[in-house]
């Protein structure tokens, strides 16, 4: 474990000489910002009605945000060592796989961790401008769903990356998987009942979220919903790149 | 410290390295002497846990490498051949990055130790990708050093140094190879043959040599040539020669000077010696070629098919083929 926190705290580190990391950052909070300004400006008009919902307007769109902005933070961290050979150094240090995926995924996380505590400005001036203000308990449920969510995709980042020398490769590949699992809602609409439609429900990654955590919703199924997946990617990355050495 | 038994790699159907058997042993330096793609790098890589063997076994600082791989990675020090380092940290971040993993205490203390012992410290806060080649190969020596290793292995160590750290390198690696094991490869023969205890010459995956540097010298020079310089009037003296019993062949290069050939295995100086003097000629001199490393290595390895078929009898070195 110890040497999964010293591959995470170099990888953490390098985030911040990044550039990618800062335009994810930068388009981010750009796109974050406009939407918040619009909802301000509507909302104070009376133009939609009812209750601002802060939460939804900055969660909705980050949510939305993360599925094209994970791949960009992910796709380097294995590839890279890959393309430029730092694999071997790591692989012949005495370090076990998994500590290095782990380490890998964890700066991941940590990074998004940074950019959700700066997100939280938004929630800081919600919080002023509405009345009664807010209810911290709907926005601490959204920001839990957030991370574990995010850990999800972060895993399967991960994961591709472990599956390429190549960035883009990687980060097509997550945006892929991802997407795959945002959308498989779509093969049981409303209302469809039976094993199937459970399934695909069940597998369906954005449900999870919009259906409760948004909502101020702390669901069980769903939390093992995502730490599931999260498990499942880290358990496969280890095991590409165990099978790295067989090739 | 290294023990090596049939190790086999296949990348695919291509057999990189095929049924390759030696060993090394504490304070010794071996070197690993082989033409582009003959199986150095793939060796080296079983042998650092990188990548497990096709087939075969071995056992390196006295643990076994297929089933004890992370006992023998905490002991084993690493310079991989495309010395991998990452151009975005610092020299110092790097070092006490790789320290970190390797849990070493007193991290700072050893990093300057090293970085001192390779001359590097005075860089220490340069980014690595901003450093010439060779400072990046000390760059990784210092990683390669940093946990005290047992055993060192060094792909193509001085590759890309120029000659005053190629000396100061090879200091280096003698000092440690009073202690500890090391194994180099290389393609520049007169450093293994200055630095190295044994040379161990593959070729097409295949051992095609074995043995120190001066007896492999001698294996092929042992049938060598022998260079003839007599004063003055050398009628006759042709003749005399051939007579000797072990000669070959004997040409006249100028009216004083003669080339003698000889055969394998024997060192006819003596008898020929012999021969002038007692034959009435003034010898000038008499003096037998050394064979570098340099022309047994191609020998040896000339047509991998060649070596291939010789199979990994050291022995055979002694016949010359052509
Ligand atoms: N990852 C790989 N996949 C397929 N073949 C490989 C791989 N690595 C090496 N080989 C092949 O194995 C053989 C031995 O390669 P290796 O790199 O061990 O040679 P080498 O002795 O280190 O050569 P050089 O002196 O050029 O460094 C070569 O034919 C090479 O093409
Ligand atoms: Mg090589």
């Amino acid at each position: 474990m110890r040497n999964a926190w010293t591959i995470a705290k170099r990888e953490f580190n390098h985030y911040f000489v990044s550039p990618v990391a800062y335009a994810v950052a930068f388009t981010l909070f750009l796109v974050l910002g406009i939407i918040f300004n619009f909802n301000v400006a509507t909302s104070t008009i009376g133009f939609f009605g009812g209750p601002p919902q802060v939460t939804q307007w900055v969660f909705g769109p980050f949510v939305t945000l993360m599925l094209f902005l994970t791949p960009g933070l992910t796709m380097r961290l294995l590839a890279e060592e890959q393309r430029t050979g730092t694999l071997e150094l790591l692989l012949t240090a005495p370090i076990k796989e998994w500590e290095l995926v782990t380490g890998k995924w964890l700066a991941a996380v940590a990074f998004m961790c940074v950019i959700l505590f700066i997100s939280a400005i938004y929630f800081v001036i919600g919080n002023a401008i509405t009345d009664p203000g807010l209810d911290w308990g709907v926005v601490g449920s959204a920001y839990l769903g957030f991370l574990l969510l995010v850990a999800a995709l972060m895993a399967i980042g991960v994961f591709t990356s472990s599956l390429f020398a190549n960035q883009i490769a990687a980060f097509f590949a997550t945006f892929a998987i991802s997407l795959g699992l945002w959308l498989v809602g779509l093969f049981a609409p409303q209302g469809e009942t039976g094993i199937f439609a459970e399934v695909v429900r069940y597998l369906d990654i954005s449900g999870h979220y919009y259906d409760n955590f948004i909502r101020g919703v702390l669901d069980l199924s769903s939390t093992v919903y995502f730490v599931s997946v999260t498990v499942l990617f880290l358990f496969l990355a280890t095991r590409v790149v165990e099978s790295r050495r067989w090739r | 410290m290294i023990q090596v038994e049939d190790l086999t790699k296949r990348y695919g159907a291509r057999t990189a390295i095929d049924r390759l058997t030696f060993h090394a042993n504490k304070g010794e330096i071996v070197g690993f002497l082989g033409p582009n793609g003959a199986g150095k790098t793939t060796t080296m890589r079983i042998l650092t846990g990188f990548m497990p063997p096709s087939e075969g076994s071995g056992r390196v600082a006295g643990f076994d490498l297929l089933t004890e791989s992370l006992e023998v990675r905490k002991r084993v020090g690493y310079l991989p051949e495309s010395v991998p380092l990452y151009p975005e940290m610092t020299v110092v971040q790097y070092l006490d990055f790789m320290a970190e993993l390797r849990q070493i205490p007193n991290r700072a203390d050893r990093v300057d130790e090293v970085m001192e012992m390779v001359r590097i410290d005075d860089r220490a806060e340069s980014y690595i990708g901003n450093l010439s080649k060779g400072l990046r190969q000390r760059v990784g020596l210092a990683q390669a050093l940093l946990h005290k290793p047992e055993v060192l292995i060094m792909d193509e160590p001085m590759d890309g140094l120029d000659p005053q750290q190629q000396k100061e390198v090879k200091a280096l690696i003698r000092e440690i190879g009073k202690e500890q094991t090391v194994m180099l490869s290389t393609h520049i023969l007169a450093h293994a043959q200055e630095l190295c205890n044994r040379v161990i010459i593959i070729a097409g995956g295949r051992i095609v040599a074995e043995d120190t540097p001066e007896r492999l010298s001698t294996q092929i020079a042992g049938g060598g040539r022998i260079h003839l310089q007599v004063d003055g009037d050398s009628d006759g003296l042709v003749e005399a020669l051939r007579a000797i019993s072990g000669v070959v062949d004997v040409r006249r290069v100028a009216s004083d000077r003669f080339e003698i050939e000889t055969a394998p295995g024997t060192d006819g100086r003596a008898k020929i010696a012999h021969a002038v003097v007692t034959g009435g000629w003034r010898l000038l001199e008499l003096h037998r070629d050394k064979a570098s490393l340099e022309e047994i290595f191609l020998e040896l390895t000339k047509d991998e098919k060649d070596a291939q078929a010789s199979v990994a009898l050291p022995k055979k070195s002694n016949q010359r083929s052509t």
